[in-house]
């Protein structure tokens, strides 16, 4: 009986959004009467981060500071439409019609400062701290809250922006069935380093060392945080989840939270991450979606580990310590398949 | 059958009729209107709504309202002094600690309970505390890290 060290590799090219065309977003940006701005989304931030990125982005665009903008998210009866928080869309897709949005609502904001310094819009230039001044003559200058309340209590105007971003449909080649499927993608590869006890079955996860690619990352530390956190739900999904019971039928089935296994803040697992960027030509200043792709490579990357260790090759999830030893007594033992050059 | 139960609630005197049987979740949340203990699973397994009971942690949807009579409760409401947050507060914030959110409160909480006893704690000492504590985003490591870190702030203040 004895501890067997694993190491298995997973890499993936993960689609961002639903592709073939469409999954529109769209949204709104008006300013307030003290040169705030308020971007209105029926997107959910349920902890990935939309409101903050969302944030960055439009403010970037507009040229005023973050601290300047607000998002509002989440109320499909307030906000424009939007096919939701699913697929790592978010970024990708939302942060396009933001920026859309955004664009518009700048050329409106440089409009009325033009007519207050009576001189033309596209000499004008933003400095992200909140002041207008015409190119090359900062002395010549009007702030974003003077502008606002100039435009909305003198000359009538509103300051504001609608943003749409849509998948052009891709038409299939009759000839050679040649489409383009995908708008764009994200890439990652991990590798697990486990052991797996042949006596109880169990495995543990010893260290996960990961790269992503995911064009820009807009805000360092929230790919980071979604990495880590996806990155353990990948492990308890390949190792403890399941509605299924392990045992006879149904009824013995989890549940609530004292049976429904997961890993305990006990079995955090060390996880060093490769941020790679590369920024993509479609996506809002080069950001991709990590999203989903946080936890998929995970499954596949334990159970080559798991049969790298004791060479049992797992079809179904999640590797139970039951699902190892059946395995571990069909091949009449452990077999460890070695590590090529180790 | 309604009945008062006076006790401290975040240093301050408080009362409010509870139904007999209520439990100190929902009284605290609709009696008393503060919201942030937070209600998931409703029978003790997930643990946002943990709060001190004279300084020890204790899952709220399963206490007995009344129970708490002439004692001190202490919630996340009360954990920052004014515009002061308190160190796990900013360690939280710092360390990007939360996603979602929801387990939040509970996690602080559990972790003040810590702090309060133990304020040198290792990391195997935090774990075993929040152990009551699920979390589904963050995989639990900048939970863990963030209470270290106010620990370490809290020593150095």
């Amino acid at each position: 009986m004895a501890i067997h060290h694993g190491r298995g590799f997973a890499s993936i090219n993960y689609p961002i959004g639903m592709n073939l065309g469409g999954d529109p977003s769209q949204a709104l940006v008006h300013s307030t009467p003290d040169g705030k701005f308020k971007v209105t989304l029926s997107s959910i931030d349920l902890g990935q981060g939309i409101k903050s990125v969302g944030r960055q982005l439009a403010a970037e665009t507009l040229g005023v500071p973050v601290e300047d903008v607000f998002v509002d998210t989440a109320d499909s009866d307030t906000g424009p439409h939007d096919m939701g928080s699913f697929a790592s869309r978010g970024t990708h897709r939302m942060g396009n019609a933001i920026i859309r949005a955004a664009t518009e609502a700048r050329a409106q904001l440089l409009e009325a400062a033009a007519e207050e310094l009576e001189v033309d819009a596209s000499d004008l230039v933003t400095d992200g701290r909140g002041n207008i001044h015409v190119k090359g003559a900062p002395s010549r200058s009007i702030t974003v809250e003077a502008t606002a309340t100039a435009a909305q209590f003198n000359q009538g105007r509103t300051l504001a922006g609608r943003g749409m971003f849509l998948v052009p449909l891709s038409e299939v080649d009759r000839d050679t069935g040649e489409m383009t499927p995908v708008s764009s993608f994200a890439h990652a590869a991990l590798i697990i380093d486990l052991t797996v006890d042949d006596e109880t079955g169990e495995v543990e996860v010893q260290h996960i060392n990961s790269a992503y690619e995911v064009g820009r990352a807009l805000n360092p530390r929230l790919v980071e945080q979604q990495l880590i956190g996806g990155a353990w739900m990948g492990v308890s999904h390949a190792l403890y989840e399941t509605t299924e019971p392990y045992y006879p039928d149904r009824s013995h089935g989890p549940i609530d939270f004292n049976h429904y296994l997961q890993p305990g803040p006990g079995d955090a697992v060390p996880h060093h991450i490769s941020v790679l960027e590369r920024p993509a030509p479609d996506a809002p200043f080069g950001g991709k979606g990590p999203g989903e792709m946080c936890a998929n490579p995970v499954l596949p990357a334990i159970a080559n580990a798991v049969f790298n260790a004791v060479g049992v090759e797992c079809d179904s999830l999640p590797i139970t310590p039951e699902k190892v030893l059946r395995g571990i007594r069909a091949n009449g033992g452990a077999r460890p398949q070695g590590r090529p050059g180790a | 059958m309604k009945s008062p139960v006076t006790f401290r609630l975040n240093g301050s005197a408080t009362a409010v009729f509870a139904d007999s049987g209520a439990n100190l979740l929902d009284v605290l949340r609709r009696g008393c209107g503060d919201l942030s203990p937070k209600y998931g699973c409703g029978q003790g397994t997930c643990g946002a709504c943990t709060v001190l009971i004279d300084g020890e942690p204790h899952v709220s949807c399963l206490v007995l309202a009344e129970t708490v009579a002439g004692r001190s409760v202490e919630t996340t409401g009360g954990l920052s002094n004014g515009p002061d947050l308190h160190p796990l507060q900013r360690a939280f914030i710092e360390g990007f600690a939360a996603q979602c959110g929801y387990c939040t409160p509970g996690m602080l909480m559990s972790a003040k309970a810590l702090l309060d006893r133990n304020p040198n704690p290792a990391r195997s000492d935090v774990e075993e505390a929040i152990s009551g504590n699920l979390c589904r985003c963050t995989g639990y490591e900048p939970i863990i890290d963030a209470i270290l870190e106010a620990a370490k702030q809290r020593g150095a203040a």
